[in-house]
């Protein structure tokens, strides 16, 4: 469990850092991009705000940053009304909105010192740390070249360095990997969880289920405007399921009884499946090892296991009735999302 | 001893104008870094300035015609006015850019306020308004024409077209705001010369068939274009000067007023 989750998985006795209330948004047309979403982010939380494209992601970040009025409900940011102090919510949050939205004709360094500028440092300071924002993202370098020349990895790098100049105590990362190769996604969890680790709260938007497994302390997932469900990734896949152990045993296809007999002792058995024996385990990973003594015990050898366990796709399934990736939504003509 | 507040707010003022310094620089290095922006400054009309004083030289000897040192001499002013509607253009398209890529959301994030963004970027029209000016102070000095009134009097041409350059580009900015589409600015383009071309511009109102001189007569360019060019030719009238200052502010106080609504508008659309 984080640090900080109570035993619910919640972080309820904490001070929010973001909540919201029945939070709505309705577009011209009586499009519902968001419809009522109850929201609690506690301060030094990674939450992840999970959802296929049009889910209302994107509109939800948009309210919480100040750059969309709602036309329902309440949310406060940082200890501010996002509708009533849009100003100090401003101060004290730092947005990295999707597909980095950065000048290719300015260089990075020039970048990064306007956003200095327009989150009110005096120059020299401004300066001071948006070079070493470049620094710690690894665009020294880079740094006087324009944004037009960069590769999309080093674009989002930079536009989380400048998300960071304002020092923010909420930090939104809409998508921020969206688009990005293995070795560019890796670096900027890295650079999350570090951001993490020294107190900053992050709220992340993503539409891959992997990324808010890794990073998210909780997460909320979102379809049609409205969330379906909320917890840690762990809690969530327990309520869909137990993990489940796949064996193969060595000179056998499939199972036989002997062996069911023996896997039965520690959960219930599944159908055998591409001549593997299946077995839901009760305890999980902490099953593994008994299984195995208790099949060598029963002179059954084993060739291969392995544990499976339930993943986010399968409490989005469980939910909504599809998967997350790679299919859209039933009767879905498009995106619901806000521009 | 002033209060925290006032204290405070002096140094949001503060806060706030270095950003309107830091984007009107940024507007300015784009319109460099992007020829296509920084072409109809200065290329288009210097060009069509060149055809029109070689090729319709002799209209000075027009009856009615006022009396000027030569035709370039007449002309500089509606060259500099034809740049400055065009860098207005220019920005308002830049802002359209700004707006289709998400540079605008990455500003209206910051805890600035959202007219500070706006009037940064005209800033920016204003000090190439300003350039423009000068460009065609120096074609006008190259090719022989004297300034008629002096240092003074192109010191005050070149706060006045800095001033109509602002004024335009609030106009051009709204659009750019309501449209955020680079297109629908640029679709101002031909409109652009229909306004300077029914102005005293490039040819006498008096001179003109009706109903295109009474139009002249009336449109407020004509007010800034004889405000400019009065200095030029020596012909510097209080009266004259006050309606062209009338003019750049009405304009300026429509532009800024149609760029707030706009932005309030986008912000209550949410696109």
């Amino acid at each position: 469990m984080p640090d900080g989750a109570d035993e619910a998985g919640g972080y309820r006795a904490r001070v929010a850092a973001i909540s919201t209330q029945n939070l709505a948004r309705e577009f011209e047309g009586g499009i519902v991009a968001v419809g009522g979403v109850d929201l609690e982010v506690a301060e030094g939380e990674i939450y992840g705000f999970l959802g296929p494209n049009g889910a209302g992601k994107t509109t939800t970040v948009r309210m919480l940053t100040t750059l969309l009025a709602p036309t329902g409900g309440r949310a406060v940011v940082a200890g501010h009304d996002v509708a009533d102090d849009p100003g100090a919510v401003r101060r004290k949050i730092g947005v990295a909105l999707q597909e980095a939205a950065l000048d290719p004709l300015m260089t990075g360094r020039e970048l990064i010192h306007l956003q200095a500028t327009l989150h009110g440092m005096p120059k020299a300071r401004g300066h001071e740390l948006g070079d070493a924002l470049l620094h710690r993202v690894g665009l020294a370098q880079a740094a006087d070249r324009r944004v037009g020349t960069y590769s999309g990895g080093m674009r989002r790098r930079l536009d989380l360095a400048a998300a960071l100049v304002p020092e923010p105590s909420v930090l939104f990362l809409d998508e921020p990997t969206t688009g990005l190769d293995p070795v560019s996604r890796q670096a900027i969890w890295d650079e999350v969880t570090k951001l993490n680790d020294e107190g900053t709260t992050v709220f992340l938007t993503t539409q891959y289920l992997e990324e808010a497994d890794q990073l998210a302390d909780r997460v909320g997932i979102i379809t049609d405007g409205r969330m379906v469900a909320e917890g840690t990734p762990a809690k969530l896949k327990s309520q869909v399921g137990k993990p489940h152990l796949e064996i193969s045993l060595a000179g056998q296809d499939g199972t036989s009884a002997d062996c069911d007999e023996v896997l039965a002792r520690f959960g219930k058995l599944l159908p055998a499946k591409d001549g593997l024996a299946l077995v839901e385990l009760e305890r999980g990973a902490a099953d593994v090892g008994p299984v195995v003594r208790a099949l060598d015990e029963a002179g059954l050898a084993v060739a291969s296991l392995e544990l499976v366990e339930p993943t986010l796709d399968d409490v989005f399934v469980a939910e909504t009735g599809h998967h997350l990736e790679g299919e859209a939504p039933p009767g879905s003509s498009g995106p619901a999302d806000g521009p | 001893m002033r209060s925290r507040s006032e204290l405070s707010s002096i140094a949001d003022l503060a806060a706030n104008a270095r950003v309107v310094v830091a984007l009107g620089r940024r507007s300015i290095l784009q319109t460099a870094r992007r020829p296509q922006l920084a072409a109809p400054l200065l290329v288009f009309p210097t060009l069509l300035l060149a055809i029109q004083t070689g090729g319709a030289g002799g209209a000075v000897d027009l009856p009615g015609f006022p009396e000027v040192e030569s035709f370039l001499a007449f002309m500089l002013a509606g060259a500099m006015v034809q740049s400055v509607l065009l860098a207005g253009n220019s920005g308002a398209i830049a802002l359209a850019i700004d707006i289709e890529m998400g540079f605008t959301d990455r500003l209206f994030a910051a805890p600035i306020s959202r007219f500070g963004v706006v009037l940064g970027r005209l800033s920016g029209t204003a000090v190439l308004g300003a350039f423009a000016a000068v460009w065609f102070l120096a074609i006008g000095f190259l090719f022989g024409v004297t300034i008629q009134e002096g240092i003074a009097g192109a010191v005050w041409i070149v706060l006045l077209v800095a001033a109509s350059a602002l004024a335009f580009g609030g106009i051009a900015a709204s659009i750019a705001l309501y449209s955020g589409k680079a297109s629908v600015v640029q679709g101002l383009f031909p409109l652009l010369f229909v306004v300077l071309f029914l102005s005293t511009a490039f040819f006498p109102a008096n001179l003109m068939l009706e109903p295109a001189g009474t139009v002249a007569e009336y449109n407020p360019l004509s007010f800034i274009v004889e405000g400019i060019r009065e200095p030029i030719i020596g012909k510097f009238e209080l009266g004259d000067q006050l309606k062209a200052v009338a003019a750049v502010i009405g304009i300026g106080a429509l532009g800024l007023a149609l760029s707030a609504w706009s932005m309030r508008a986008r912000t209550r659309r949410g696109s």
